[in-house]
């Protein structure tokens, strides 16, 4: 949708998408009903969703082209009531038009990134509450629940209150070994688990040097600071990723000179160094250095924050540094977050020299992150994963243990067994 | 309008895994199927302990993590008519209000478990009264389309009736 210019007063990327979206000049603190351009639904979400739609009385999805469910919580289904949400979800796509990403299509808000379903400037609305992932795209994208997701099914938009925005300036340039899931772990930790409650985050700064697989690291990780939205500006990198998709579309929205943000939070990358979140709250953070030699017996690699190309090369390339074998008895899980994910890895050869090791491949998705499909961690066992949350109980066992890390550690600590600092001299 | 409720304590980042596991609802969304498991990881006696006049007080980022929404429906299945919190995460605040239930952000410090609340709410005010201590804490004023929402009883009877938010 066309910006809204002059509005008399400077605004942030945050007022101005909310702006074009509901049709007038709106600021932080006003209440709105914007219109949406894509409904993203989940197989944990989707039948709830089903269900308020019907109960509204709901007839018919107001634009179906923009409703997509993805079955990725429970991929594949391992019970009879699972696969029934899954036809559930087919059954009430098929009747109203909407789309379906099938069982190992990927995760709905990675999905719908890659295949370039998301243009910038557009309001993103999805049951997943990591939905904010899609901020990477100069866009804004919010987690709701199953209700939200059947009144934007039904009505074709949402009730939102505009955010006030913090303000988040990334300077300097990180130490080779320092990842984005790096710089998300020290957000997380700087703000707090209410830090950026009703708030949204907006990027600024140096980003030339973050490629798009790492700002949506960034995005995803800003809810677990309880952000409503995680914006990035639009650049080069932008622009370049969605021409290969085929959906450089949309608007780009800059923030005006001059916009109100609620405060800035400095973000020196230079200083920073790996980073490791401890059992069980993702802002329970520790420097890498403090958790070294911690035993792990499962490390996993996947999810909407950690299981991407990038990431698995990354891990791999750690692994090998420390041997290229697993350390004996450790259980490594696979899970790439999308199909076309899986593809690259299958073609380019990460897929194998990981099953070789010993590695175990599941089905790209959600895998083992919230215990709803894969593998299930042993009572007591300590888990490494590059996931976003660490609750207790997250994946299943409320026995587990489970520490929060960037692909590099983890693809490391599989090779030795323990959380390891890798020597400077190989860092370098 | 003023209810009377039975405070039960929580302390902070009580996420929405702690109130219902992911891996539970994977069998079922039925809310009365469901609600035996409330809280199961922090506090299994809890579910059994409800009684009908109670309500949940909690402190900072009540209901972070995932944004389902059986962590709400779970909750009212099992009679809890309130959640007082310091703050809380917004997809939880945005289900509940969604689905009709009381959801109050005020400073929770003084409340212990078992105090005796009154709550009372007048048009966008909302105060929390502990009489046995003389305490009055004031809610934070909810925006008025969420209130209307609210008192429809939730977003199904405000749509059903309304049409559309507009």
């Amino acid at each position: 949708m066309a910006e809204i210019s002059d509005a008399g007063f400077p605004r942030t990327i945050s007022e101005k998408v909310l702006s074009s979206h509901c049709g007038h000049v709106v600021q932080a603190g006003d209440t709105v009903v914007c219109n949406v351009d894509l409904v993203l639904g989940t197989d944990g979400s989707g039948p709830m969703a089903i269900d308020y739609f019907e109960r509204m009385g709901g007839e018919r999805l107001r634009h179906p082209e923009r409703v997509f469910f993805s079955l990725d919580h429970y991929a594949p289904p391992t019970s009879p009531a699972t696969r029934a949400f899954h036809d559930r979800i087919r059954a009430f796509a098929s009747r109203h038009g909407a789309t379906v990403f099938e069982v190992g299509d990927g995760i709905s808000h990675q999905v719908v990134v890659e295949r370039g379903l998301v243009a910038v400037g557009d309001l993103v609305v999805g049951a997943d509450s990591h939905t904010v992932t899609c901020g990477a795209l100069n866009c804004f994208a919010i987690g709701v629940g199953s209700s939200d997701l059947a009144a934007a099914m039904k009505t074709g938009s949402i009730w939102l209150r505009v955010p006030e925005t913090i303000l988040v300036r990334l300077v300097g340039q990180r130490a080779s070994g320092v990842s984005a899931k790096d710089v998300a772990l020290a957000l997380v930790a700087r703000l707090g688990s209410d830090g950026a409650n009703y708030q949204a985050i907006e990027f600024a700064g140096d980003l030339a040097d973050f490629s798009l697989a790492d700002r949506l690291v960034l995005s995803n990780m800003s809810v677990e600071a309880g952000a409503k939205a995680a914006v990035f500006p639009h650049d080069d990198v932008t622009s370049a990723w969605l021409r290969e998709r085929g959906g450089d579309r949309g608007t780009a929205v800059t923030a005006d000179a001059g916009a109100r943000y609620a405060r800035e939070e400095v973000i020196d990358l230079a200083l920073l160094s790996p980073r490791v979140a401890v059992p069980h709250a993702p802002h329970h953070v520790a420097a890498l250095e403090d958790v070294a030699g911690v035993p792990v017996h499962m490390v996993f690699i996947g999810t909407c924050t950690g299981g991407r190309v990038q990431d698995f090369h990354e891990a791999l390339a750690a692994f090998d540094s420390a041997g290229g074998r697993l350390a004996p008895g450790l259980q490594l899980v696979l899970t790439p977050a999308s199909r076309d994910v899986h593809e690259r890895l299958l073609e380019d050869g990460t897929a194998r020299r990981f099953e070789a090791a010993g590695a175990v491949l599941t089905t790209p998705g959600c895998g083992a992150c919230c215990g709803t499909s894969g593998v299930i961690p042993g009572d007591g066992m300590t888990v490494l994963s590059t996931a976003n949350r660490n609750f207790k109980a997250r994946m299943g066992n409320a026995s587990a243990s489970i520490y929060l890390a960037s692909p590099s550690v983890c693809g490391l600590a599989a090779a030795t067994g323990r959380i390891t600092v890798r020597p400077v001299a190989e860092v370098a | 309008m003023s209810i009377d409720v039975r405070a039960r304590v929580f302390g902070d980042d009580v996420n929405t895994d702690y109130i219902i596991s992911s891996r539970r609802k994977r069998e079922t969304i039925d809310e009365s199927r469901l609600k035996e498991y409330l809280f199961e990881g922090v506090d299994p006696a809890f579910a059994a302990s409800v009684l009908p006049d109670d309500v949940i007080v909690a402190g900072s980022s009540f209901g972070c993590g995932s944004a389902m929404e059986v962590a709400v429906t779970v909750l009212q299945a099992a009679g809890i008519r309130a959640v007082l919190a310091r703050t809380f995460a917004r997809s939880f605040y945005r289900n509940a209000i969604n689905n009709g239930m009381l959801v109050i952000e005020c400073d929770t410090l003084p409340i212990v478990e078992g105090d005796r609340l009154r709550v009372q709410l007048d048009g966008s005010a909302v105060q929390v009264l502990i009489p046995a201590r003389g305490i009055v804490l004031n809610g934070a004023p909810m925006p008025e389309l969420m209130r209307r929402i609210l008192e429809s009883g939730g977003v199904v009877e405000f749509l059903k009736r309304e049409g559309s938010f507009r």
